[in-house]
């Protein structure tokens, strides 16, 4: 343990007792009934004012067993018993990120921005190569950043929640519900800070957004963070969040996103995670759409240790659409695991779903997807796809598409298909003098084509073209460029 | 050229080839025929390397090397080229990354370096022209949505792009409309050269009133049966393979 962080009050869970049920709850729970003040001195009222309810509901739960029907294929409390820092007395993390990542999506004019474990760095590279990469004035908020309109607010959600109170407090939690996930109850006990991305109405902002999210520790270390996003009537926004781990430590992460879309809006929302064998993610994104809002999420997982993705969407206003589309590659003992919902609630809303894994080596897949129609969603239009390649005979991929209808007069589909590469399509190639090496590579890459393709962003999707085919030829230990990496 | 000796060959233990001889000198064309079940696409499988196929007794050599010992790729770089019978789609890879890929291959296996993308692209045009391969089709995935006729159109483009020295058309005029097969054989002409050779498989003689062969061998049972010039092809046109069988027998 780093002395200097210790002292200075990086906390450690306590009392963990192995093998005991609940046990991996319990040190949470102590370790909030001890720090309680601490979390909230370093965070807003609004965070604050959902803690006590948080704390209820995650004694309530305890950890999921892999007997629950949703976390039946990642294992959570055995993930959240070891001991990880946190850095809940705020103290200032030794990096500069500017320095530190240097990377971008090149050819991508994005305005670019910085989450150091859960902590908003303001400003643009750009503008910050003129201060020698100090974080200016010390503020937290880029209202005043000349990449995005003035009237958006992007920055620390704890910042934003003391300037506009009643806007942070109108939205938070209202999407991510304490009582029915116990990683989600945790995360709201815990997270103290974070980003808010406000687009008031009508506003369309026309340069991607790229939010770069590294995890830097010392230690074993456990970050939540927050991310809250709205987007009102008629406005339109991309976020593009790219996940990355700068030590060799064990990262857990948990993440929380709501989205409201209000009605008439766009979001494009694209996650790229680019981490280390050791980082733990568990990410539980809260998608709200009113009437004819449009709505893109892109998850893809190019290097990872173990990752949960949940996504929950709800389609509450006629007329909306959503394009849920995700890939991973994984190979060694890499696990990645899925799980979506996807409400519609009312008639005439869109769902398309599609997941494409690629496991090498020893990997695990999951993809558990769920579409609900409930009664009265007449016209309902939903197309849901699962496919996965298995490269070796001891990849594992775990698959559970499910559909649920209570109306009548819809159109939906769903398909899952687990497959290895195609040997005539092989021969095909090797024929042609290209060596079998390449020959599946090729395929592999083609593969996941379609899920690239899904991309609106040009420069992202011809970034993650070449991305995937170096993760396919191994060339990418971690992220392909970027200073830190390499 | 190339010299087949006493070849047996099985597929899930089933034998189909049982003692194929043949030589192939350069810039002969040998015509191979027989009826459904002969042995025809077994024989053009083992000679690519099919790993479905196993080899159970005999030789083939190529150029004075054996064949039977190189990798599927490695035949293909030292000059052996199918022409595939049922060409496979493979969605996903365009027809310029796969033929860049093969391409660049086969230039590495001599010792030449890569071709640039203007390069690249310049040859592509110059074979498309050959077989009259529609620019949209190149631009597409390999096979993917071609017509029958696309696809054999689409085999001898691979062909000019990678000037194989040894070319197996294996049932190349299957699926064929007359125009299609016209062009496809007269492209296939203008890619030969006094070194080149080729082993044509079919079961009909339409192909060979525009591919002359200089020898036909007919198949029977795994084995060739009965050898001879031009002229065996136009007597299986009017008399049927019957005859031949009757002699065997």
């Amino acid at each position: 343990m780093n002395n200097n962080h210790n002292k200075s009050g990086l906390s450690t869970p306590l009392h963990y007792r192995e093998g005991q049920g609940g046990g991996a709850a319990t040190q949470y729970i102590d370790l909030f009934a001890q720090c309680e003040a601490m979390i909230c001195k370093h965070s807003a009222e609004a965070l604050n004012s959902l803690r006590a309810k948080a704390f209820e509901n995650f004694k309530r739960l305890g950890f999921p067993t892999r007997k629950v029907e949703a976390y039946k294929y990642t294992d959570v409390s055995k993930l959240f018993a070891p001991d990880y820092g946190l850095n809940l007395n705020r103290l200032d993390i030794p990096v500069n990120p500017y320095d530190a990542f240097k990377c971008d999506v090149p050819n991508m004019s994005t305005a670019l921005y910085f989450v150091v474990n859960d902590r908003f760095y303001t400003a643009t590279s750009d503008e910050l190569q003129t201060t020698n990469g100090n974080r200016p004035n010390g503020s937290l908020v880029a209202r005043s950043s000349s990449s995005i309109p003035d009237n958006i607010l992007l920055g620390s959600l704890k910042e934003m929640a003391e300037l506009h109170p009643d806007l942070v407090a109108k939205y938070y939690g209202k999407l991510a519900d304490t009582g029915k996930d116990a990683v989600v109850a945790l995360n709201t006990m815990l997270v103290q800070d974070g980003l808010l991305l406000y687009v008031p109405k009508g506003v369309v902002v026309e340069k991607p957004i790229q939010l770069v999210n590294i995890l830097r520790a010392d230690v074993n270390f456990m970050v939540n963070r927050r991310v809250l996003i709205v987007v009102e009537e008629g406005a339109q926004v991309r976020l593009l969040m790219c996940d990355h781990a700068m030590d060799k430590v064990d990262f857990l992460a948990t993440q929380v996103i709501e989205a409201h879309v209000g009605a008439g809006a766009t979001l494009d929302l694209y996650e790229l995670e680019e981490t280390t064998t050791s980082t733990h993610r568990f990410s539980h994104l809260y998608v709200q759409q009113e009437a004819d809002s449009n709505v893109l999420v892109g998850g893809i997982t190019l290097h990872n240790g173990l990752t949960r993705n949940t996504t929950h969407v709800t389609l509450a206003g006629s007329g909306a659409s959503i394009n849920l589309c995700g890939m991973a590659i994984a190979d060694k003992k890499q696990h990645v695991d899925n799980n979506t919902f996807i409400d519609h609630r009312v008639s005439d809303c869109t769902s398309r779903e599609l997941y494409k894994y690629v496991l090498d080596d020893s990997a695990t897949g999951a993809f558990a997807g769920k579409v609900l129609v409930r009664e009265g969603a007449q016209h309902t239009s939903s197309e849901q796809t699962n496919r996965n390649l298995c490269v070796t005979r001891e990849a594992r991929m775990y698959t559970q598409p499910q559909l649920e209808i209570y109306a009548d007069d819809v159109k939906c589909s769903h398909g899952a298909t687990v497959g290895q590469l195609d040997e005539n399509a092989l021969f095909y190639m090797r024929q042609r003098g290209i060596s079998e090496r390449e020959a599946r590579l090729l395929l592999m890459f083609a593969f996941v084509g379609d899920v690239v393709d899904s991309i609106r962003l040009e420069a992202l999707r011809d970034r993650l073209h070449l991305l995937v085919e170096k993760r396919f030829r191994g060339e990418m230990g971690k992220c392909q460029g970027c200073a830190m990496c390499k | 050229m190339l010299k087949i000796k006493d070849l047996h060959a099985s597929i899930n233990g089933k034998e189909i080839l049982k003692g194929i001889n043949l030589e192939v000198k350069p810039g002969e064309v040998h015509a191979l025929m027989g009826q459904y079940g002969a042995g025809k696409s077994t024989l053009s499988n083992v000679l690519v390397g099919h790993p479905a196929y196993e080899v159970t007794k005999g030789s083939v050599t190529y150029n004075g090397k054996d064949l039977l010992a190189m990798s599927p790729e490695d035949r293909a770089h030292e000059g052996l080229f199918l022409s595939f019978q049922h060409p496979v789609e493979i969605p996903g890879v365009s027809m310029v990354n796969f033929m860049r890929a093969a391409v660049n291959e086969h230039r590495k296996y001599k010792g030449l370096s890569a071709l640039t993308a203007s390069e690249f692209l310049k040859l592509m045009r110059e074979k498309r022209a050959i077989v009259e391969l529609d620019n949209k089709l190149a631009n597409r995935s390999v096979n993917e949505g071609f017509s029958g006729g696309e696809k054999k159109r689409n085999e001898i483009f691979q062909m000019a792009m990678l000037e194989p020295t040894f070319a197996i058309l294996d049932e190349t005029d299957s699926g064929l409309d007359v125009d299609a097969l016209r062009v496809v054989a007269e492209g296939f002409n203008k890619l030969r050269t006094p070194e080149t050779s080729a082993l044509v498989i079919t079961h009909y003689h339409r192909l060979l009133d525009y591919i002359k062969p200089d020898i036909v061998h007919v198949l029977y049972q795994g084995r060739i049966v009965k050898t001879a010039g031009p002229e065996l092809a136009q007597e299986i046109e009017s008399r049927g393979f019957d005859w031949i069988k009757r002699e065997v027998e």
